[in-house]
């Protein structure tokens, strides 16, 4: 009798147990399933940007998942200059236009950043709230005075026309994201300087800038992503020989005037996207946290 | 119960906007705080500085040339006409869709004109606003859920998000015509013969699939910045006192997370009442598809000034949502920021 109902216990407690155990599995594997639905989400465009970049032109629109009629081709007619493309100088204005905002609004935005973040000083949060404002600021609204005023001075289509305007955005993502970057430093070392007898501007240099360079490396890369993926004031200041990716990967013309070559542009888009995303997946961690520590796009 | 878990009970880790006193205080601090404010005036002078030229000169100067006429061959007698102050005209011409009559005096714009969209294009701009940041608000919080959990792989899944936010919106637009192409993938994979960017509404979603996929991701990583502030005890006292999943939800997910999620759909909503690049290229604005954006860029080469006019509505425009969120809806920007920088790890 007492032991009937002991082994009837036993088995009602292990029914229990397994069943809190069924739901704890069926919990881990509906998070499987969503994470699996947001991979596939996430990277399927991407990878048939891909997997159509590596297909001969006579296979275009062919619908197997799997790489077929692996080719190279593709990229060869990227860079071909004879349709009137200039893919190569295109990568290159590219490269020299972020690079130059990327270096001038780092040099100029570090110090804002370390004010922001580091003293104390009236219309602190009014300096903040501007510059915040002025990253969200609409680019159409820069367009019409740059347009006119740049032609009236004739820099239409030179570098500086398409640097100038860039750092309108990229400035203010820098500081923001810097200031929030440097809110989270070990700033006693600084303090510690002090008492050693530095300067604050010496603490600053040889202190803080050593310890805010994975920082500072961070917001370069968001700060050159933007300039990098910039399509607007692109498409209307600059002219072919100074037109960056963006421009030219939209503009791709093909043999035919009324065929888009997709596969070279998809070719394109892979030698535009490959070495960020690559950049970016090696970064994860500071990349997200500058991303949303700045909270800029 | 649940409901004592008010928003007000728990607070996240102290914000970092907080300001930072160092070094003793007491005899002294007024003449420091005095040499920090010189301090920091020296060293945020030359990004106020860039951003007066790059941005306050730019503004001014398009309102200035907003108030003058454009220059041109006047319809009616074939003369050229020189500009001149207009006042207010421009703006009355765009919002009452008038455009210069022969002979002077304006008429309504016949259709096909530029003038004749501008009605069309804020509603087309609004749409766009409100569909793509609905969407992107709720995948992005689904997203965030998922990716807050504890798995194997969890930062595969970051990762992964990251890789539509890198691609640029110009090859994104490429990218996606071409999925959207006759032959394209989508049509073959819903067994479809849709013409997608051929007329108004297939035009329409393939603008915002386009723009859902590339900027989800990012309100995705807001959110869960949002999320990671909320302490697990917080969720463990509630489960101990026997609240459901959709209680914790409702009551402490939700209040919590709000102000994380408020700043991201402001960020977005801005984005995307400026949204250019995408429809421009996937569908040249045809279709309905112009937003005021693409009608400012196709304005520019017929008339500056009047162009000047539509950007300056623009941007009154984009800073009137701006305001109503901060005001209105709590979307408190400037310390939210500096919180979520402080609770991400």
């Amino acid at each position: 009798m007492t032991s009937a109902t002991a082994t009837e216990l036993r088995a009602r407690q292990d029914k229990g147990r397994k069943t809190a155990q069924n739901r704890e599995k069926w919990a881990q594997g509906r998070t499987y399933i969503s994470a699996a639905v947001i991979l596939i989400w996430c990277l399927a465009p991407a990878y048939w940007m891909v997997v159509t970049a590596f297909r001969e032109v006579g296979f275009t629109y062919d619908t197997s998942i799997l790489p077929t009629h692996v080719t190279m081709d593709n990229f060869a007619t990227a860079f071909d200059t004879s349709f009137g493309n200039r893919f190569g100088q295109a990568l290159l204005n590219s490269v020299i236009i972020g690079t130059v905002v990327t270096v001038i609004s780092l040099v100029i935005g570090v110090f804002a950043a370390y004010a922001l973040a580091r003293l104390n000083f009236r219309f602190k949060f009014l300096v903040l709230g501007f510059i915040l404002g002025a990253s969200m600021f609409p680019g159409v609204a820069l367009i019409t005075p740059l347009f006119q005023l740049f032609t009236n001075i004739g820099w239409m289509g030179t570098y500086q026309a398409l640097i100038i305007p860039n750092i309108s955005f990229v400035l203010p993502l820098t500081v923001y994201t810097l200031t929030s970057f440097f809110r989270e430093m070990p700033w006693e070392l600084e303090e510690s300087a002090r008492v050693d007898g530095c300067t604050q501007g010496q603490a600053f240099r040889k202190v803080i800038m050593p310890l805010a360079a994975p920082a500072i490396f961070t917001t370069a890369i968001l700060a050159f992503i933007s300039s990098w993926n910039e399509f607007l004031i692109a498409s209307q200041l600059s002219n072919e020989a100074t037109q960056p990716v963006t421009v030219a990967i939209a503009s791709f013309a093909g043999a035919q005037p009324n065929q888009i070559p997709y596969t070279a542009i998809m070719a394109a888009g892979t030698i535009v996207t490959i070495p960020l995303v690559i950049l970016v997946l090696v970064l994860q961690r500071k990349i997200i946290a500058g991303l949303t520590a700045g909270a800029v796009k | 119960m649940a409901t004592e878990l008010g928003p007000t009970s728990v607070k996240p880790p102290a914000s970092g906007g907080t300001p930072i006193h160092h070094g003793p205080k007491g005899v002294g601090e007024d003449n420091k705080i005095l040499s920090q404010g010189k301090w920091a005036s020296w060293l945020l002078a030359p990004t106020i500085i860039a951003l007066g030229i790059v941005i306050v000169y730019p503004i001014i100067s398009a309102i200035v040339m907003s108030l003058q006429k454009d220059a041109g061959l006047d319809p009616a007698t074939g003369l050229f006409t020189a500009g001149g102050p207009a006042g207010i005209q421009n703006y009355v011409n765009w919002i009452g869709q008038q455009c210069a009559a022969p002979g002077g005096g304006t008429v309504a714009c016949p259709p096909g004109t530029l003038g004749g969209q501008f009605w069309s294009a804020t509603a087309t701009t609004f749409f766009f606003t409100i569909v793509t940041v609905t969407f992107e608000t709720v995948l992005g919080f689904w997203m965030a859920m998922i990716m807050a959990r504890t798995f194997k792989g969890r930062s595969m899944v970051r990762a992964a998000v990251l890789v539509p936010w890198a691609i640029p919106t110009a090859v994104t637009a490429q990218l996606w015509l071409f999925i959207f192409a006759f032959e394209g993938i989508a049509n073959k994979l819903f067994n479809a013969s849709i013409l997608w960017t051929g007329s108004e509404w297939p035009a329409k979603w393939a603008v915002i699939i386009a723009d859902t996929w590339k900027t989800t991701p990012f309100m995705a990583l807001l959110i869960l910045a949002g999320l990671q502030m909320i302490p697990a005890d917080v969720y463990e006292a509630a489960k101990v006192d026997g609240a459901t999943a959709w209680q914790r939800f409702r009551m402490i997910t939700l209040p919590l997370v709000k102000p994380a999620l408020m700043v991201a759909i402001l960020f977005r909503t801005l984005d995307a009442l400026r949204m250019f690049d995408l429809p421009y290229i996937l569908t040249q604005g045809a279709n309905n598809t112009t937003t005021l954006s693409i009608l400012v860029i196709n304005q520019i080469r017929q008339g500056f000034n009047s162009a000047a006019a539509l950007s300056t509505i623009t941007f009154i425009i984009i800073f009137l949502v701006a305001f109503i969120f901060v005001r209105f809806l709590g979307a408190n920007v400037v310390e939210q920021s500096g919180a979520t920088g402080k609770g991400k790890k």
